[in-house]
């Protein structure tokens, strides 16, 4: 689960972690009111207002603006908030600015990358760190790759105090007294956090010396939010696909895509291989739905629901392996479905394992009209031949 | 022979008593499995499935009347860790969890902990193993199977199911199928799995079923043409996923290049790996190379 900079920032500081200070802004009746607080508590006239999405390059696309002033930051201010921001990580129809978060200006020296995430090959947590801050690190581990130093933290092998000190080595930090207390810091906040990553970039130092996280991203381990009471509350559902949002309340497993082939799938691999083979009978599909080892009839019926909310969707490929669900209970569930739901799209079935032949029978006996397959690459084909 | 798994391995079920603890150790029965008994904390002397096997309140406790060669975990992903840690620390040999959403946390301990052990673990998040026409730890549909050659391991479930079925159905049959499971941290990892299959004379050939995510099935690709001398059929699931987005699998997402399914699938031929082109050639692509 992503959630935003103002969020991750307080996670940080609850681990006593330096942040840029500042406050969250929701509708624009507290703008001026907020930049006054800001420029009191910081001591600061400029201030920086920063929209809040959960997608990265937002400075890039006009959502990050410094301001010297009282009236540039409020101008900069009643912009954003509000604003329709497209970046690189929206896609092109963007993200509405909901929240903006107004911060002090700091007198920056120098910006470094850091990040921590899970190695998974080497089974270990591992710090990634870079002198080239605040710039896409994808472009420096591409151009300048020996720039990006990794210490690995893991109980048994590697321990933090070692990897700790290798970054700060890395980043020339030895003479900051409490750069290791920082670090060890971020770690903990990590950990015990469940993140899956936590990105500060840039992490500053300021003219005044001082070490700094700037910006914070972090993603939590969705898995984990049961024991992180605090940071489940953080979960911001306007950031997510309604309709992504509506499957998951169904308990499914859906990702909407820009093709016009749906699927309905049990079993997450064999969901993104029907997508393939979709793709490679020339199709496109229209999203991956995975409604889970065993299907049932209200779980099909939820399926439809979703995946003809996508106004693209010009037919629907049902891709079924029952193992311990029977394929004559999931067929009669496909019917009953596809009666109530009043489907004007052309819908393919495919049921393979228990009672295949049977699900077969009562889906070419029913009064609907129903196309059975009896392989994936027959279902994938007949699925495409609707559409084109 | 078979790996890992056969008619003799005694099971045991931990989480017994819920529903689907109890409604596959009622399967696997059904199978022919030999699961001797169960475990419940705090429904210890009550009975379970229809062949009324004994539950107990620890694996402790089920040891002093039962020799385990195996468990097989059936309980909430919360507690799922524990009870992995609970059977390490009885020596268990292998042990098999099915549970999905263990958090990643959780799981880094149990790591560090089976490697200072003697424990095998199969998944989590995954359908466990089945040895055809002899017994099975898991969810996997045991009609499917008919003995045969070829041994199966994959990341995913139903595409399990969908790799043996094209097997049996092209007449070759299969020796032992393991789902590794779809976590980013897993207890086995393919090469673990190709390991025990290049010492099972009766394997002639592997299917191997990888996904978009990780970096697992490049390692196994090296390992395979440095290590192992039996006909391999690879399949990746997730060409056409989006980069960034996780695809139902916890571990089914990309964060680097090297984790795309075309990433794989070119490592994968450069290392002599047959790669079935899409999901239903499986069978097909490994009748082809056994006959040769």
């Amino acid at each position: 689960m992503k959630i935003h900079e103002f969020q991750a920032k307080e996670l940080l500081s609850d681990y006593n972690v330096p942040i840029q200070r500042g406050h969250i802004v929701y509708s624009s009746n507290e703008i001026e009111k907020t930049i006054e607080k800001v420029q009191n508590e910081f001591n600061s006239d400029a201030v920086v207002v920063k929209a809040q999405i959960h997608a990265g390059g937002r400075g890039k696309g006009g959502g990050v603006k410094f301001c010297p002033s009282t009236e540039s930051a409020i101008e900069s201010a009643n912009e954003i908030l509000g604003m329709n921001l497209i970046t690189h990580q929206t896609g092109e129809e963007g993200k509405l600015v909901n929240q903006i978060l107004i911060t002090e200006a700091l007198d920056i020296e120098k910006e470094f990358y850091f990040a921590l995430m899970f190695d998974r090959a080497k089974n270990a947590d591992v710090f990634i760190v870079s002198t080239e801050g605040g710039v896409d690190i994808e472009e420096v581990a591409e151009k300048t790759p020996k720039k990006i130093v990794k210490a690995w933290v893991n109980n048994d092998t590697h321990p933090l105090e070692n990897a700790v000190n290798t970054i700060i080595d890395a980043l020339s930090l030895n003479s900051f007294n409490d750069a290791f207390e920082i670090f060890t810091n971020i770690y903990n906040c990590y950990s015990n956090s469940d993140c899956n990553l936590l990105e500060i970039n840039p992490l500053v130092i300021t003219e005044d010396q001082k070490i700094i996280a700037l910006d914070a991203k972090v993603d939590i381990d969705s898995n984990a939010l049961f024991r992180q009471e605090k940071i489940a509350k953080f979960h911001d559902t306007s950031e997510e696909d309604p309709l992504e949002l509506k499957a998951s309340e169904y308990g499914l497993n859906y990702i909407k895509l820009d093709g016009n082939v749906g699927c309905m799938v049990n079993g997450a691999g064999l969901a993104m291989a029907t997508m393939d083979i979709v793709k490679h009978h020339g199709g496109e599909p229209a999203n991956f739905l995975d409604v889970g080892g065993a299907a049932n009839v209200d779980t099909i019926k939820n399926g439809f629901k979703i995946i003809l909310s996508d106004p693209n969707v010009k037919s629907v490929l049902i891709n079924i392996f029952g193992g311990i669900v029977r394929c004559d209970r999931v067929a009669n569930g496909v019917i009953q479905a596809v009666k109530e739901l009043n489907l004007n799209v052309g819908v393919v079935v495919r049921l393979q394992g228990t009672n295949a032949k049977l699900a077969k029978q009562i889906l070419d006996e029913s009064d609907i009209e129903l196309i059975s397959a009896e392989t994936i690459d027959e279902a994938a084909k007949k699925a495409v031949g609707l559409v084109s | 022979m078979s790996i890992l798994l056969n008619k003799k391995t005694s099971i045991l079920v931990q989480g017994i008593t819920g529903s689907e603890g109890l409604f596959h150790a009622q399967q696997m029965l059904d199978y022919g499995s030999n699961v001797v008994c169960g475990v419940t904390p705090g429904k210890g002397g009550q009975t379970a499935t229809e062949n009324n096997l004994p539950v107990f309140n620890s694996i402790e406790e089920a040891k002093k009347e039962f020799s385990i060669d195996a468990t097989v975990i059936f309980v909430p992903p919360r507690f799922a860790a524990n009870a992995i840690l609970e059977a390490i620390n009885q020596n268990i040999g292998l042990i098999v969890c099915i549970s999905e959403g263990i958090p990643v946390r959780d799981m880094k301990k149990v790591k560090s902990a089976l490697d200072n052990s003697s424990s095998t673990l199969i998944g989590p998040n995954c359908p466990g193993l089945i040895t055809a026409e002899e017994s099975k730890i898991g969810i996997t549909p045991g009609f499917i199977c008919k003995k045969g050659s070829v041994g199966i391991l994959s990341r995913s479930g139903t595409l399990t199911y969908e790799a043996i079925d094209q097997i049996v159905n092209v007449g070759l049959g299969m020796t032992t199928a393991v789902g590794i499971g779809g976590d980013p941290i897993i207890g086995s990892s393919m090469i673990d799995i190709l390991k025990h299959f290049a010492d099972d004379e009766e394997t002639k050939g592997v299917v191997m079923i990888g996904e978009i995510g990780g970096s697992m099935e490049n390692e196994a690709a090296e390992w395979i043409k440095n290590n192992f001398n039996k006909p391999v059929v690879s399949f990746i699931a997730g060409q056409t996923a989006p980069k960034g987005k996780r695809m139902g699998h916890a571990g089914a997402i990309i964060s680097e290049g090297s984790e795309t399914a075309d990433a794989k699938i070119k490592i994968l031929k450069e290392c002599g790996v047959s790669v079935a082109k899409t999901v239903s050639e499986i069978g097909e692509t490994m009748l082809q190379l056994i006959e040769e």
